[in-house]
């Protein structure tokens, strides 16, 4: 993984002290709250509904065993015990307060860790798909193009104050495991057919109260104009973005309104005007950074372990938990593994500081001191020997994190909803246990299968609902909480914005409609080879109106 | 009372902002609004410089750099950042010789910010940042992560180019 050098290391380092003297000023009341507010901000610091939330930037969701100790060291001492897994792959801290946040953040700058630009309306932590290094699908790790992303985005002069947040993703592989389509811009790492690696992008993607799938603008930029072409989209957003109005403000808006062909031709122009420039990649430098990324020394082992198959013969439990838990990898004899924050009644994404601890022991033993964050809110490790696995399986056990639910209903995303945020209109995280309870069952939700269930407590969507296939979104009706159902949401590779089936349902009808839903979806598969949203895709939301509302689909 | 400042001192402002009914004064430098100075580019004599405010397009300037002393670009807000945009473009594309100012809104933390774009000049009423120019005090920070505007390109490290170095 990346480590910092010297320059790295006293960037961070004067970042602290300017925070702490922007901090000083703001205490002073020589800066107001107003001008204070784009500087904490960017510096990742909330103001929510009962203290102030700072959430800790992890890029591309990558971080080492002495990082997660960090983190379980900043949970105890200056947070309530623990920590929440966000969906870009960061986490966040809830309760610290102001004071204490500029020595938070030398804390973290002693691990190479800091907080900027997980917030505010700037470059956001550019994000990757969780199995980056590990998986079998892709065509080369993406990290090194995030981390370039992310070295060239950090404190850019032009683009701190945009007309509102931007997202990056990256993804190396068909299959897209970091919602890649919902990003302001989107890339896949691809090979042309003389084998020379390029972006396919795709801009103007998001979520909240306008959902848009991104475009694809390219289908295969040079590596080489990787950072020139990014920097043409950021421009043309910037000169032309809306900032009459913050909810129409995203870059989606303006690829809309716009026009994709319009909006590419200045893009284009732009980008002809600044490719040969001083921001065109040299491969020698993208191979310096893909040099951090190489892979760990793995041994060479037979493809399937011996120690794992007797475990998994003897044992239904690790049978279970590894059959939803562990994923192929391109190694022989390895795996990546699911550590999934998603127990039954469980908050989802909340992880304790001492089982951060734990978890950090693991990657330091058994996964090459690495792990990751995932979109998903789960912890991964992503180079693991498959005859280590029961082992690492008992630890799990002992800690309360081996929840063998990865990719089932109850691996849901949801995001802090009422009970923190200041934006919300309604609760998720009861929601969430509530839903959890009720499909406990371990052989019913195998029975149902894979199936992404996500939840918002606003409509600014942060638990990505519209991506869920069954997507439920907290809204406030004359005082009451209600939830709007949405289906057929995805985002994968066949990235989808879920449809509204019909009429909310209050706090206490809720899990019985995602009941309903399940089951319709049960009588409606051809076969139990037929996934959930596969039979969304082929029958329609009728069969499930009419399970949701018959009185009505009947009339 | 604003303070105009250049390569961070404070210095005697020798333009006088016109705004667009006000006659023409004689005998001194004058900015006038963007859209005043398209109506008739000719009609002021003598050194001449235009205000272009965040919403203003600069694509109707295009062929009429030449004629200008003065480029003042405002920032009506701290969060408004089209400026830092249009620096650039005026910077680089335009390759504009004359003097960029920043007017409106113009804090001390986004000082570094407005000269790695292409800033020439501030023309600054928040007192704070005036005392903190003046003082000599700049909370930014000398590590650059990417090339911005001018010089800095030239500076930057040997093994990344595209990338970082430190200021000056």
């Amino acid at each position: 993984m990346y480590r910092y050098d010297e320059f790295d290391r006293d960037f961070v380092k004067a970042r602290v002290s300017q925070f702490r003297e922007q901090v000083e000023r703001r205490v002073s009341g020589e800066l107001s709250e107003d001008n204070f507010k784009p500087i904490r901000l960017q510096n990742g610091v909330y103001l929510q509904l009962h203290a102030y939330m700072l959430r800790v930037a992890v890029p591309y969701g990558t971080l080492n065993s002495a990082q997660m100790r960090m983190l379980a060291h900043i949970a105890r001492k200056y947070d309530r015990g623990y920590g929440h897994l966000t969906t870009r792959q960061n986490i966040q801290f809830n309760w610290p307060k102001l004071a204490d946040i500029p020595n938070i953040l030398e804390d973290l700058a002693s691990v190479e860790m800091h907080a900027i630009q997980t917030s505010g309306n700037c470059i956001r932590n550019v994000t990757a798909d969780h199995l980056a290094g590990a998986a079998a699908d892709e065509v080369a790790d993406p990290r090194p193009y995030a981390e370039i992303l992310r070295q060239w985005s950090t404190v850019h002069p032009e683009f701190l104050h945009l007309p509102r947040k931007f997202k990056i993703a990256v993804i190396a592989s068909p299959n897209d495991r970091a919602a890649m389509q919902f990003h302001d811009i989107g890339l896949e790492v691809r090979k042309n057919d003389a084998g020379e690696l390029g972006l396919r992008v795709f801009v103007g993607g998001g979520l909240g109260r306008t959902p848009m799938v991104a475009k694809e603008i390219r289908d295969f930029l040079p590596e080489k104009d990787l950072l020139s072409y990014c920097e043409a989209i950021l421009r043309v957003y910037n000169l032309s973005g809306r900032r009459d109005n913050k909810y129409k403000a995203r870059i989606k808006i303006l690829v809309h309104e716009t026009g994709l062909e319009e909006l590419k031709e200045q893009v284009e122009a732009e980008f002809q005007r600044i490719k040969d420039g001083v921001l065109q990649l040299p491969r020698e430098s993208v191979g310096a950074i893909e040099a951090y990324f190489a892979p760990p020394p793995f041994e060479a082992l037979p493809a399937t372990g011996e120690i794992l198959a007797g475990a998994v013969s003897q044992n239904a439990a690790f049978n279970r938990w590894t059959r939803q838990n562990v994923h192929a990898h391109r190694q022989d004899g390895y795996a990546s593994l699911t550590i999934a924050l998603k127990g039954t009644g469980e908050a989802p994404g909340d992880v304790t500081a001492d089982q951060m601890d734990v978890i950090a022991d693991l990657a330091e033993r058994y996964s090459f001191d690495e792990l990751r964050f995932s979109h998903e809110q789960n912890a991964i490790l992503p180079h693991v020997k498959q005859d280590d696995l029961p082992a690492i399986y008992d630890v799990l056990v002992e800690h309360a994190l081996a929840a063998p639910n990865a990719g089932l209903i109850t691996d849901m995303i949801a995001c802090p909803g009422l009970d923190y945020c200041a934006l919300a209109t309604a609760r998720s995280i009861p929601v969430a246990q509530s839903i959890s309870k009720r499909f406990a069952n371990m052989d019913r939700q195998e029975q149902i299968g894979a199936l992404k269930l996500k939840i918002s407590g606003c409509i600014n969507a942060c638990g990505h609902h519209h991506a869920g296939h069954i997507g439920i979104l907290g809204l406030d009706k004359r005082g009451e909480e209600t939830y709007q159902v949405t289906l057929g949401g995805s985002g994968d590779e066949q990235a989808a914005v879920g449809e509204i089936v019909g009429r909310g349902f209050a706090a206490d009808e809720i899990t019985d409609a995602v009941e309903t839903i399940v089951t319709v979806y049960l009588e409606e598969r051809q076969s139990k080879d037929e996934t959930f949203i596969e039979t969304y895709r082929r029958v329609g939301a009728a069969p499930f109106k009419i399970g949701l509302y018959p009185a009505q689909e009947a009339a | 009372m604003s303070t105009l400042f250049k390569d961070r001192r404070p210095v005697e402002d020798e333009w006088v902002m016109v705004d667009g009914e006000q006659p023409i004064p004689t005998g001194v430098k004058v900015i006038v609004p963007l859209a005043r100075y398209l109506e008739d580019p000719e009609a002021i004599k003598g050194p001449v410089g235009v205000l272009v405010e965040a919403g203003e397009s600069l694509d109707g300037l295009r062929g009429h750099g030449g004629g200008l002393d003065l480029i003042a670009l405002d920032f009506p807000s701290y969060a408004d950042g089209r400026a830092f945009s249009k620096v650039r473009l005026l910077y680089e594309e335009w390759g504009f010789e004359g003097d960029i100012r920043a007017v409106g809104d113009v804090r001390i933390d986004q000082v570094l910010f407005m000269e790695r774009c292409g800033f020439t000049s501030l023309l600054v009423s928040h007192q704070p940042t005036v005392d903190s120019l003046t003082a000599g005090h700049d909370p930014g920070i000398g590590h650059f992560y990417q090339p911005a505007a001018g010089a800095e390109v030239a500076a930057s490290v040997p093994n990344r180019p595209w990338l970082r170095h430190r200021a000056g």
